[in-house]
């Protein structure tokens, strides 16, 4: 497992029939193996933002690399073995029959077959505390289950970055707090996209807010919290009684 | 029309380890396929061979081990068609019978018997096929024996994604009725069949992002086989028996 | 109207199998080109959706209920092709894991039940559609009525297929009056679910819906909504004067056509010779009342669904061909 660098310079993005770009020449560096949360109110265009790490949808303006590689067509089969993405419902990423099936779907797209994949997956399912799941249907796991075997998917693929969207969300807190462990075990450079914001401080040192398709502010994680004012006007918003100063 | 379907997909196989159970699913497959359709091809008069059709059939379903209240529950879904052939013998005409005052058509009776008991048998077979099979089972099986790998997967998709629909559809359900939504007559189901709509459109949506999921984990348009044991010679030899034996039993009534 | 095995002759099964296979082929080539690599989920949620909303019951009159059986509603939503596949799918799977409907009886039941379905109610739609508004409204109306067209059409197919195929002493004229007469009451519930389906996904995301394609944005956002009373009214009266017709049919005493047949000389030249050929089942033939007559509507019945499932084939292939042209 490795990990790489993430460069994004001035992207730019217009869903077609709108009349406002989704994103407004979004900037930002990643060094291999951070972790950085993206935080943002609903609508601010972080999914838009993190659906071009991996070219699932195409730049407009602007350029995305993953480490050298610059995301286009002639790379996608690459990017997306290099960037996991984790979407935020696991039914969606979890959409075989069985776990290992959805544990292989990706390394077999790649051409990895027999034995060789049949090891793959069982190590990956130990990796992220689910090993002896592979026969298991997705719909029976619980929540933390799900999400776990949903990171197991791209792990899978080897991939030097983690794109993960509100991956805390639905979960119970032992759940949670499993989550987190993991994630934080992981050498990969991780982006967590994310409104749960004692989340960001425990797992990343680096925060940034993406609003209005830009990025607002990028700092220290327990810089940018303590900033009140800041965090209101993104419409972000401490657990009531939480200080970060404390943490 | 047949009612409604009372169990969804994950309920429908039932754990077990008995023999049929272990057998591989594409070796059941073939086996219940080439069983009915020996069965359906057999004049009705050879009652027989219908009785020991039966046997047969009966006894992989006490193989099985899903016990008797499973498998009659089960055999409920041929109910309508039951209903139908029992009022063959008032319709049919021809040399008929007096049973009871009644006059009934000896043709009709030859009628309703086969109905039921191809239907019945058939069914039998069906359960015990489902009961014992872990649907990704079925699902290699399917694949092992070159049916279309696009069809396969469509299908797997779909029984993925069913009890996903029928939970959503129930959390609807239950929001309609905590705020007294109680329909009796067909001009109040407005409610249900907007729920069903909004359904539609999560479904799509989800199959938009499920797409998404997939490409970002280097799909291209090519399901990817994940390759596991392909049945023995033994073990095929072993299933194909059943039908054989009901092969058999064919030829020797119509000789 | 899962049919379970040997509820049709043998050789029925064996050919509507080969036609169901036939078309199942050509419905995964053109789902494939329409939806290019999106089919696999796409359909298979689809007929998830389908198969889920086959499993809501709702009321029809204090006590009895019915559900959706969705094969209109499927082609208006998906376009015939995906439509026809997704509700196959859905047929498949019901005999294989639920064992409702036979392994051999699935060649008809996947004909009458999707591609019967599908592509007769796409022509009925797409018929309804040049009568009823450009809106929104005339979308879901038109869907609605093809849906109870669509119910009819099945039950014809099957009557049809009885005749060649009958398992039982039942004549052909009294399936097709009780199959037609029920499945048109089916019909209407079938009319009114898919309308209200319909209308709430038009409401949403207009955009989805392939029946509606051809609406410009001002035409989708015109408000006027067919009403459910009126609709209501309007399939009650379509259904009384579709039963009067065909009750006129069934009826065993000489009524209007069967007069102007025998008054021809057609009954009784027509009546052995085609009626005994071997072609059609004894049963479906030995008790009819009026040979001629049964002959006569079983050919109408079976141009009107050959008419109706060909126009939709046909008209699907040509828009699926214009759409990888555009």
């Amino acid at each position: 497992m490795s990990a790489a660098s993430l460069s994004v310079t001035d992207l730019r993005f217009r869903y077609p029939g709108e009349h406002h770009d989704a994103l407004h020449g979004l900037s930002i560096e990643i060094e291999a193996g951070e972790r950085v949360a993206i935080l943002g109110p609903n609508g601010s265009g972080k999914t838009t933002f993190v659906m071009h790490l991996n070219g699932l949808l195409s730049t407009q303006s602007g350029e995305v690399c993953i480490g050298d590689t610059p995301v286009v067509e002639e790379h996608l089969r690459e990017v997306r073995r290099r960037v996991g993405a984790v979407f935020q419902d696991a039914d969606d990423q979890l959409f075989m029959s069985t776990v290992r099936e959805d544990v292989a779907f990706g390394p077999a797209n790649l051409g990895i077959a027999g034995d060789e994949l049949g090891e793959l997956v069982e190590r990956t399912l130990e990796r992220v505390g689910a090993g002896g799941y592979a026969d298991r249907n997705p719909h029976h796991l619980s929540g933390g289950e799900k999400r776990r075997v949903a990171i197991a998917t791209v792990l899978s693929m080897d991939p030097d970055v983690l794109v993960l969207d509100e991956p805390t969300s639905g979960l119970d807190p032992a759940g949670r707090r499993e989550l987190i462990d993991l994630l934080s075990s992981l050498p990969q450079t991780q982006l967590i996209v994310t409104h749960d914001l004692p989340l960001a401080l425990q797992l990343c040192d680096r925060s940034v807010i993406v609003s209005g398709g830009q990025v607002v502010a990028d700092a220290p994680t327990a810089v940018l919290l303590s900033d009140a004012a800041l965090l209101a006007e993104h419409r972000l918003e401490l657990p009531m009684g939480f200080d970060p100063s404390k943490f | 029309m047949s009612g409604a379907h009372g169990s969804t997909v994950s309920r429908i196989f039932i754990p077990g380890d008995s023999r049929i159970h272990r057998l591989p699913s594409e070796t059941k497959l073939v086996a219940v396929v080439a069983a009915v359709v020996v069965m359906a091809v057999t004049p009705r008069q050879e009652v027989v061979a219908f009785v020991l059709y039966a046997v047969g059939a009966w006894s992989v379903i006490a193989m099985t081990g899903i016990g008797l209240a499973t498998y009659v529950k089960r055999l409920a879904v041929i109910i309508p068609f039951v209903l139908f052939a029992v009022i063959v013998p008032f319709l049919g005409g021809g040399e008929s019978v007096q049973v009871v005052g009644v006059s009934l058509s000896v043709d009709g009776l030859w009628a309703t018997w086969n109905i039921l008991v191809k239907a019945g048998l058939g069914a039998t077979l069906s359960i015990a096929l489902s009961a014992t099979t872990r649907v990704p089972e079925l699902l290699h099986g399917l694949t092992r024996l070159r049916v279309p790998r696009l069809l396969v997967a469509i299908i797997a998709f779909m029984l993925r994604y069913i009890d996903v629909l029928v939970e959503q559809l129930g959390r609807m359900r239950r929001s309609m009725v905590a705020r007294g939504h109680d329909p009796r007559w067909l001009w109040q189901v407005k409610p249900i069949a907007s729920s069903a709509g909004a359904l539609f459109v999560r479904s799509y949506e989800r199959g938009e992002r499920v797409h998404q999921a997939m490409l970002a984990r280097g799909y291209s348009g090519v399901m990817p086989v994940v390759t596991d044991r392909q049945a023995s010679l033994r073990e095929w030899l072993s299933v194909m028996l059943y039908p054989l034996v009901f092969v058999v039993v064919l030829v020797v009534a119509v000789m | 109207m899962h049919a379970p095995d040997g509820f049709l002759q043998p050789s029925v099964a064996l050919v509507t199998a080969i036609l169901s296979i036939g078309v199942l082929a050509l419905g995964l080539r053109h789902a494939g080109r329409e939806l290019g690599d999106r089919q696999v989920p796409l359909a298979g949620v689809a007929a998830a959706f389908i198969f889920a909303a086959q499993m809501v019951n709702f009321p029809v009159a204090a006590g009895t209920t019915g559900h959706l059986l969705g094969g209109a509603l499927a082609a208006v939503l998906l376009g015939p092709w995906v439509g026809m596949l997704v509700v196959s799918v859905v047929v498949i799977v019901q005999a294989l894991l639920f064992a409702d409907g036979g392994l051999t009886a699935l060649g008809y039941n996947t004909l009458n039940m999707a591609i019967v379905t599908a592509f007769g109610g796409w022509a009925a739609f797409l018929l309804m559609r040049k009568v009823m508004p450009r809106t929104s409204g005339g979308v879901v109306g038109a869907g609605a009525v093809a849906a109870g067209i669509s119910v009819v059409l099945s039950a014809a197919a099957f009557s049809i297929e009885w005749l060649f195929g009958a398992s039982a002493p039942v004549a052909f004229d009294t399936v097709f009056g009780a199959m037609v007469g029920v499945h048109v009451l089916i019909g209407i519930g079938e009319a009114v679910l898919t309308g209200l389906v319909l209308s709430a996904v038009m409401a949403s995301r207009p955009d989805l819906v392939i029946g509606a394609q051809h609406l410009t944005h001002d035409e989708l956002a015109a408000k006027s909504r067919v009403g459910m009373r009126p609709f209501l009214i309007g399939s009650v009266f379509a259904a009384v004067v579709v039963g009067v017709v065909i009750s006129q049919f069934a009826a065993s005493s000489p009524d209007g056509l069967e007069r102007v047949a025998i008054d021809n000389g057609f009954a009784e030249s027509a009546s052995d010779h085609i009626f005994g050929s071997s072609v059609f089942s004894d049963y479906a033939t030995a008790g009819v009342s009026n040979e001629s007559l049964s002959l006569a509507v079983a050919g109408i019945a079976g141009i009107a669904v050959t008419l109706l499932v060909g126009g939709g084939v046909l008209s699907a292939s040509r828009s699926v061909r214009r759409r990888q042209m555009a």
